[in-house]
């Protein structure tokens, strides 16, 4: 850990900090229903969105009927995203070409892409034509983040409201959420990437000739295209010559800027913001890493303005920052380290004022060890999944980090919406727990916390959990499942860990050694990652309905007061002691147990 | 239920319509009219021609040119239309191998030097395409470069600063050097 490492920590929190409460008490304004300044200027759109809609904005909706809406406005985005995928060979905005995507591929994109997911089994540049990228996989990038926001919106309701029936109007929460937030603010982002490199076109690919010619060894393929192999089982391959480099292009600001507002994460190219077209200097670098937090850590303010008390969501945004620092610093430190596999031969990993060193494998130079480490804590603290370095090149402990802040629920900042509405899950069994140890009735926010929102929040907490460890067990079980890993020994139990981590969290990184675009990892991750973004989504909805439903208690002396350190601890214990305890086993199999073989 | 569905499909539509095709159409807009170099890839345009981009890097081994990051593209090295790290596990032995055999290359084309290579010099980049290496990179060249092109170490050292950023503002990211930068100026000498 160098002085500038943590400079640099310092420098993006301090910087993120101001920005919260003037982004937090934005977006109160943007959700509002009282006319404001934000809703005077957007309101004329709005409304008309609503009337081609056929909406009516005042209509209060259950639970359930809020369920069903956010449900049917998902599977009806899935299918356009899908069937875009299948016909993009007839379609226009296509100059390289492209073909149609296999079926299981393009639904495990579909999925992924609507569940604010990103994983990604397949390459922008060679895959996806410009029209899919916008019509489809943007488009998603903003609604599946606006249908996060809207869930959060429905569970505040449910403790702001008193006696009620209903916890809002999907359709004008979702519209809100799109209009006022996620454009205005991805238009700014966009431009200021654009500024640094971040191409935007919607030209044809550019060929050039290389200053030097050079040759590689070019595997000679059959005439089904298979690779051919000698007698000792190589592939064989054959001289050839390197004259022209192609440059990938295309409207890649537009949507690199929703992929990090949004904590969608998927990269216009293959390799995500690690492409020089997609993330050129440390400025967009740093862009970048605040666009992640920025909306995240905006609405723990905007909650506590609607719940009446900001402290609460000071008292939440303090338990995410308590458990954030510490790992980013243990990210950081471990990578500045460098690899251990090259101490004995003439490497110079030592960090200098010439050199960032470390491990520097799966890195850009730009980025070096303090921009990369911190890019790979926030993007899985949050559920974006955008990467600026390889983390399946990452050290032992250093890949560690972001693969148990998957784990931990994406709730420290966790996705648009979803993180917080995650971490709400768990305050309610914190309050739960320290009910029970002076037995009174648990309260959190004025509501009274009942075996109901408790069996909810248990769903909400533990449904991530089970899908990471039964489909960690089934992938490594099964032949098709260990076919596709890409590195030996724990490693490769790893890449297979933080595939189902990273699905079934919803977060979209990869160990990117893992061939994951293959039928079995397509379906299987496509399950984990619609089965976990909408049951729980929907137990949270259950639980507003019926916390909503219920009177306001005043707070007594028995009252637990959620906003203070004492909270806040316990709080950060309930989120570390249920990732910790469900998979240290897991984890100890993987990066702890290469660690160990690592300094033997 | 029907109406429902019609909500929910028009409202798709619209959507689309304003994320899909204006936000992305007014961004291309504003990006080609405020920065039209870069929204186009920041091409290096010679004799009316683009012969790179400042962005993306090149692959050189030669001796006389200076040498950028490894590059795990497949199946040719800093291939554009297929970027990618190698996803090679810290402990894999197909790392260390690989390290091996940057070493013995950069040995190989410059005689003596037993000096420890810097580590962005023999491990491969995130994007398969960086365009630039480290300042400690760049001086282990320099000697090789001064060499092969028969000029002066002070010279090509001189070169080597046109090159050089700094960390961006004083306080962000990494010094490096522009790889196709440098060499594109050093053949034009």
């Amino acid at each position: 850990m160098t002085t500038f490492d943590i400079s640099q920590i310092v420098l993006y929190l301090t910087v993120l900090l101001v920005l919260i409460k003037p982004v937090g008490s934005y977006m109160a304004l943007a959700f509002a229903d009282t006319p404001n300044s934000v809703n005077r200027v957007g309101g004329k759109v709005e409304r008309l969105l609503y009337r081609l809609a056929g909406v009516h904005a005042d209509d209060q909706m259950s639970w359930k009927r809020y369920a069903i809406a956010m449900l049917v406005f998902n599977l009806l985005g899935a299918l356009a995203v899908y069937v875009l995928q299948r016909t993009q060979q007839w379609l226009p905005a296509n100059p390289q070409h492209f073909g149609a995507l296999t079926p299981d591929l393009a639904m495990n994109t579909a999925i992924s892409f609507i569940t604010n997911t990103n994983w990604q089994a397949y390459g922008g540049e060679n895959t996806m034509s410009y029209l899919t990228q916008m019509l489809g996989l943007a488009v998603q990038n903003f609604l599946s983040a606006a249908t996060g926001m809207a869930v959060l919106l429905a569970v505040i309701r449910g403790f702001t409201r008193r006696s009620a029936n209903s916890v809002g109007n999907f359709w004008v929460d979702m519209t809100r959420s799109t209009l006022y937030v996620l454009v205005p603010f991805s238009l700014l982002i966009a431009l200021l990437l654009t500024s640094q490199g971040v191409v935007q076109n919607f030209k044809p690919y550019v060929n050039v000739p290389v200053v030097q010619t050079t040759t590689y060894a070019n595997p000679v393929m059959d005439a089904a295209g298979n690779p051919v192999k000698d007698a000792s089982g190589n592939p064989e391959t054959k001289t050839a010559q390197l004259t022209t480099q192609t440059l990938p292009m295309g409207p890649a600001a537009s949507q690199v800027a929703i992929k990090m507002l949004g904590t969608n994460g998927g990269g216009f190219f293959n390799a995500n913001s690690a492409h020089p077209y997609e993330n050129p200097t440390p400025f967009s670098n740093f862009v970048e890493m605040l666009a992640i937090f920025l909306i995240p850590g905006g609405l723990c303010y905007t909650f506590g303005s609607m719940v009446g008390d900001r402290r609460q969501g000071w008292a939440i945004l303090a338990t995410m920052l308590l458990i954030f620092v510490p790992l980013a610093y243990a990210a950081i430190g471990a990578e500045q380290v460098g690899n251990p596999a090259l101490h004995g031969l003439a490497v110079d990993q030592q960090a200098s004022a010439l050199q960032a060193g470390g491990n520097m494998e799966g890195k850009e130079t730009r980025f070096g060890i303090a921009a990369s480490g911190l890019f790979a804590t926030i993007t899985t603290a949050a559920s974006c999944g955008a990467v600026n370095s390889m983390h399946d090149s990452m050290t032992p402990l250093g890949g560690l980090v972001p693969m148990w802040l998957i784990q931990l629920g994406e709730v420290i900042f966790g996705g648009v919406g979803s993180g917080l509405y995650g971490m709400l899950a768990f305050a309610v069994v914190a309050v739960f727990i320290a009910g029970l140890m002076v037995g009174r009735t648990p309260e959190y926010l004025g509501k009274k916390i009942e075996a109901h929102e408790m069996k909810m929040a248990s769903l909400a907490v533990l449904v991530p959990c089970v899908l990471v460890v039964i489909c960690t067990a089934i992938a490594v079980m099964t032949p098709a499942g260990v076919a596709s890993v890409g590195n030996p020994g724990a490693h490769s139990f790893s890449e297979i860990l933080y595939a189902v981590s990273s699905a079934s969290n919803n977060n979209g990184s990869a160990f990117g050694g893992l061939s994951a675009n293959t039928p079995f990892w397509n379906i299987l991750l496509g399950m984990c990652m619609y089965l976990s973004r909408f049951l729980l989504a929907i137990a949270m909805l259950a639980m507003a309905g019926s916390l909503a439903a219920k009177r306001h208690v005043p707070p007594s002396a028995g009252t637990l007061p959620t906003h203070t350190p004492l909270f806040v601890t316990l709080l950060a214990c309930v989120v570390i002691v249920v990732g910790a305890l469900t998979f240290l086993p897991a984890l100890a199999l993987g990066p702890i147990a290469e660690f160990l073989m690592s300094v033997r | 239920m029907s109406k429902l569905l019609r909500n929910a499909l028009t409202m798709l539509v619209l959507m689309t319509v304003i994320t899909g095709i204006i936000y992305p159409l007014a961004v291309t807009g504003l990006a080609q009219t405020l920065f039209p170099s870069q929204a186009n890839g920041s091409l290096i345009v010679k004799d009316g021609k683009p012969v790179g981009s400042m962005l993306i890097g090149q692959s050189f081994d030669d001796p006389k040119y200076f040498w950028g990051r490894p590059s795990s593209t497949t199946p040719q090295p800093n291939n554009g239309m297929s970027s990618n790290g190698s996803n090679l596990g810290p402990t894999n032995p197909a790392l260390t191998d690989a390290v091996k055999q940057r070493i013995g290359a950069l040995r190989a084309a410059d005689p003596g030097n037993m000096k420890p290579v810097p580590v962005d010099l023999v491990t491969a980049s995130a994007s398969g395409l960086d365009p630039e290496i480290s300042p400690a990179a760049a001086d282990y060249q320099v000697a090789r470069v001064a060499k092969a092109r028969g000029m002066s170490e002070s010279q090509v050292q001189t070169m080597v600063n046109m090159s050089t950023t700094g960390r961006q503002f004083g306080f962000l990211g990494e010094s490096r050097v522009n790889v196709l930068k440098l060499n594109l100026a050093l053949d034009g000498h």
